[in-house]
């Protein structure tokens, strides 16, 4: 019996895709037993994802190393939260709302800090965000009417390759009948990565100077006069800049799409901020719009979950129960760094293949707890680990598109394993229990 | 050879993407973070072939990398490129300059052949 069920074959159709901000929610999944064998409508790295996650042969928990049962792990990754001065609870971006809002909880329960993988990713932007705001809209719209689209810092084609194809710049919509026809598609970007051969115009900015190339921009769309030698910084010429902020200003419907070339190199937020300004100017002259290009799968959900419950979208602590933001101070990477943390809940994320040495080093040396549904280096060190299902093959729930668009997810098969929200209501439920008996 | 200040730029390629899901501990996901790319023109000034071992040194660390000639004009002069992982990690700053994010994209780095 246990064979024949193992063999059964069946298609999950409209099931979505999690493994980037795409999140695509058409796929068609050929499911054989405990493995999916076909994903069609999946890109490279869709069927990547949906191909290579079966059920993994690993004990569901271990503590040092060691297979423990589920319980005596529950136990000993509350004691170890219940116990800490400054927990950190991190990661969150490739597990459902439902699994980020447990760990919300958690860490108002043991008045840590609340960090997602936002803060290394586009925390700088979303520290943008609240200083000038987000003239935004949702991917609908945009493959409905974008007539120019600009990606700033950001390699859709390796990236998000099916971004193309289904939102930005392939589609027909109802005001771009003719699809990529009837768009200018325009890359910026320090190298001529993959993207830029599809794209009409591509402007190669020097390394560091994404900052003053957007603010010659604000510049002529403000209808300032400026010398050849202001663009000097850019390794641009003045006319390439003109021509591009005459096509912002003349288009119908625009749109800015941003990655982290411009929220991980020197500037940060600052750059994001230009950007954001940049869009917001040219709503003078026509409607123009501006979207991150979110990476994992539900970064975005992470956003939404920890704003809705603490206020802020990530970098927040608890430890006077009420919520505190401060990006610098409250974020993992430097909470780690700074050698502060002294314990964490790592939930769906690998900081010790991601985080710099120092902070690398530190999560070395406290107590940890890591849920993957995966291997990685940081369930490697971690003190208790949990083998979990994996969001949207095994497990169902809610999930953020990169346009904060929310959207369910159809599982393909069930797993052995626990959910990621299943673990974490357990630990939750346990320090409840561990703080009333202290 | 004597060491060269490059900026390094990490980021994602479509092979990191698609090998992470295999195993981020071996394998194809492992070549393809400890690969650093030069532009063909760095690679002939330098006396370096696809498969050379470099070290690269930061101001934060240091890691030994192969290298790979970039395709004709996708990288110019002076400027790396190295898929996210442990190496472009171990080169990162700890300081987040108050933003919680380290600076990750165009670090000086000396390159070094071994």
């Amino acid at each position: 019996m246990t064979a024949e069920l193992k063999t059964e074959l069946k298609v999950v159709s409209n099931a979505t895709c999690t493994f980037c901000g795409c999140v695509c929610d058409d796929m068609e999944l050929t499911v054989e037993g405990h493995r999916i064998t076909k994903a069609k409508n999946a890109c490279v790295l869709g069927k990547a994802w949906f191909l290579n996650h079966h059920i993994e042969n690993r004990p569901v928990a271990t503590i040092r190393g060691q297979a423990v049962p589920l319980d005596e792990a529950v136990e000993e990754a509350a004691r170890i939260l219940v116990h800490a001065r400054y927990p950190v609870v991190y990661g969150l971006s490739d597990t459902t709302c439902e699994a980020q809002r447990v760990a919300v909880a958690i860490a108002d329960r043991i008045g840590g800090c609340i960090d997602t993988t936002t803060s290394v990713c586009h925390g700088p932007s979303g520290m943008a965000f609240q200083g000038v705001g987000e003239v935004t809209c949702s991917l609908g719209e945009v493959k409905n009417r974008a007539d120019l689209v600009i990606f700033w810092g950001s390699n859709p084609a390796e990236s998000h390759p099916r971004h193309w194809s289904r939102y930005s710049t392939m589609p027909k919509g109802l005001f771009v009948p003719n699809g990529r026809k009837d768009r200018t598609v325009v890359i910026v970007d320090v190298r001529r990565s993959k993207s830029a051969p599809a794209a009409d115009l591509f402007i190669q900015v020097r390394p560091r100077s994404d900052f003053e190339s957007l603010w010659i921009l604000r510049a002529l769309v403000k209808g300032l006069t400026l010398r050849e030698a202001d663009c000097e910084v850019t390794g641009v010429p003045l006319a390439v800049w003109q021509d591009l902020a005459q096509r912002m200003k003349s288009c119908r419907f625009g749109v800015f799409f941003f990655g982290m070339g411009l929220s991980m190199t020197r500037g940060k937020h600052l750059n994001v901020e230009a950007a954001l300004a940049l869009a917001r100017d040219l709503n003078a002259h026509t409607r123009f719009y501006i979207k991150p290009m979110r990476g994992h799968g539900n970064v975005t959900g992470a956003d939404n979950v920890v704003s809705w419950q603490t206020g802020y979208p990530f970098g927040v602590n608890l430890s006077r129960g009420f919520p505190r933001f401060n990006p610098g101070e409250y974020t993992t990477a430097d909470t780690l760094a700074r050698g502060e943390a002294d314990a964490a809940l790592i939930v769906a994320s690998d900081p010790m293949a991601n985080f710099s040495q120092p902070a690398r080093e530190h999560l070395a040396r406290i107590p940890y707890i890591a849920l993957d549904p995966k291997e990685t280096p940081t369930v490697r060190h971690a003190t208790v680990a949990f083998t979990t299902a994996t969001y949207g093959i095994n497990t169902p729930g809610t999930v953020y598109r990169m346009d904060d668009v929310p959207i369910p997810l159809r599982p393909a098969f069930d797993s052995p394993y626990p959910s990621d929200q299943e673990v974490l209501t357990r630990i939750e439920r346990r320090i409840r229990q561990q703080l009333s008996e202290r | 050879m004597p060491r060269e200040t490059f900026i390094l730029i990490p980021g994602r390629t479509s092979r990191q993407g698609t090998s992470l899901n295999v195993s981020k501990l071996a394998g194809e996901y492992i070549d393809e973070i400890s690969t650093v790319f030069l532009c063909p023109e760095d690679m002939r000034r330098l006396g370096l072939i696809d498969g050379d071992r470099v070290r690269l040194r930061s101001d934060q660390g240091i890691a030994e990398v192969k290298c790979e000639a970039a395709k004709p004009g996708e990288l110019p002069p002076g400027v790396l490129f190295l898929p996210y992982g442990d190496a472009s990690s171990r080169l990162m700053s700890g300081d987040t300059h108050g933003t919680g994010m380290p600076t990750s994209k165009g670090i000086d780095v000396e390159l070094e052949k071994l």
